[in-house]
């Protein structure tokens, strides 16, 4: 084989690792790369995208109404946090989940300071998981390019 | 429990068609790739209502061609706004042209009265989300399982296969499509069963 692919492949491999060990993925990520085949070799970006998308729409929202000072309906910036919960839960964005379990605690206790900051780092949070999925897909392109196949990462 | 008529053909493996409900475009993504990836047909919907107006429930006879493709299973989340998945599970429970599909709940929270509710009120079980691959395999046998117990078995002629609403006496000991699908290792905590009366 290769002694690129080889490397390209050990990097994918710690990268891989390193995320879970950080804490920016969790098993529900292991299962969506189950659904994942030749078939539908794209599954798993795609479904972060649309993630990512959902992040874009729902901070939205919640800067919005955080934006009503003095009449801010907390029930409605709650609203769009459970629903981002929700999403992250499902694609294994385990920091942004975790964050949002937070957040909605301050909506519930409609502590506006401690809102605006769940706010601000939700941002950061899911924008910083867009860059380190956007690297580990590049390795994957790598690979295949190089004419290798994307090494199956156990994560234990 | 009846399954309706699961398909129109005898094989072994009928393909289950299943109408997923989720509000959440991300979640409707990943339960419709579950489902195929288990062989099933999937139609998503985005709402209680959506769901309704499919079935052909809300009394608009638009989408006839569509209700062509029976459905098997209806898999619902919990909270949607509008009509929720318990108010949606009641009024599918309420129909008589489709109170014997079965219908799952998920939800993001363990709540059990919650669960309870939705048990009471006849769902076949309640998934914890996030919905795993596990999640739906056995789901799905469940599902199958039921199906030909309604069909009558072929390779098991005991007696309680003989197609019965309730079955009172659960003979674990007999054959393999008799039992529950839930294997005491089957370690599966995103579901959360309980013991109801209906079917087994």
């Amino acid at each position: 084989m290769d002694a690129l692919v080889a490397q390209l492949q050990m990097q994918f491999r710690d990268y891989t690792i390193s995320l879970y060990q950080q804490g920016f993925l969790d098993d529900q990520f292991t299962e969506l790369k189950k659904l994942q085949d030749d078939a539908s070799p794209d599954f798993v970006a795609e479904v972060l995208s649309l993630f990512f998308e959902d992040c874009v729409k729902l901070i939205g929202n919640m800067a919005r109404a955080l934006d009503q000072k003095g009449t801010v309906d907390f029930n409605q910036v709650g609203a769009s946090v459970h629903q981002l919960k929700g999403s992250s839960s499902s694609v294994g964005a385990k920091r942004v989940k975790g964050l949002c379990v937070s957040f909605k605690e301050f909506c519930e206790a409609k502590n506006y300071e401690g809102c605006v900051r769940c706010l601000q780092q939700v941002d950061i949070e899911y924008k910083t998981l867009q860059t380190k999925l956007q690297d580990m897909f590049n390795l994957e392109k790598q690979i295949i390019e190089a004419g290798g196949r994307v090494p199956q990462v156990d994560i234990n | 429990m009846a399954v309706g008529d699961l398909s129109s053909s005898s094989s072994s493996s009928p393909e289950l068609h299943v109408l997923a409900v989720d509000d959440s475009f991300v979640d409707r993504k990943v339960i419709e790739r579950l489902l195929r990836i288990s062989a099933c047909k999937v139609t998503t919907v985005e709402s209680g209502t959506r769901a309704l107006q499919y079935l052909g429930l809300d009394g608009d006879k638009g989408s006839c061609d569509l209700k062509d493709l029976k459905v098997n299973l209806i898999v619902t989340d919990y909270s949607m706004p509008g009509l929720t998945g318990y108010e949606l599970l009641k009024k599918i429970k309420e129909s008589s042209a489709f109170r014997e599909i079965p219908v799952v709940i998920m939800s993001s929270e363990n709540i059990q009265p919650r669960i309870e509710q939705c048990m009471t009120e006849g769902a076949e079980d309640f998934l914890l989300k996030p919905v795993k691959l596990a999640d739906v395999k056995r789901l799905k046998e469940l599902i199958m399982r039921s199906g030909e117990a309604e069909e009558g078995r072929i390779k098991n002629p005991s007696p309680n296969t003989i197609i019965q609403d309730d079955i009172d006496s659960s003979s674990p000991s007999s054959s393999s499509s008799s039992s529950s699908s839930y294997h005491d290792d089957d370690d599966t905590p995103s579901s959360k069963r309980m013991k109801s009366s209906v079917h087994d």
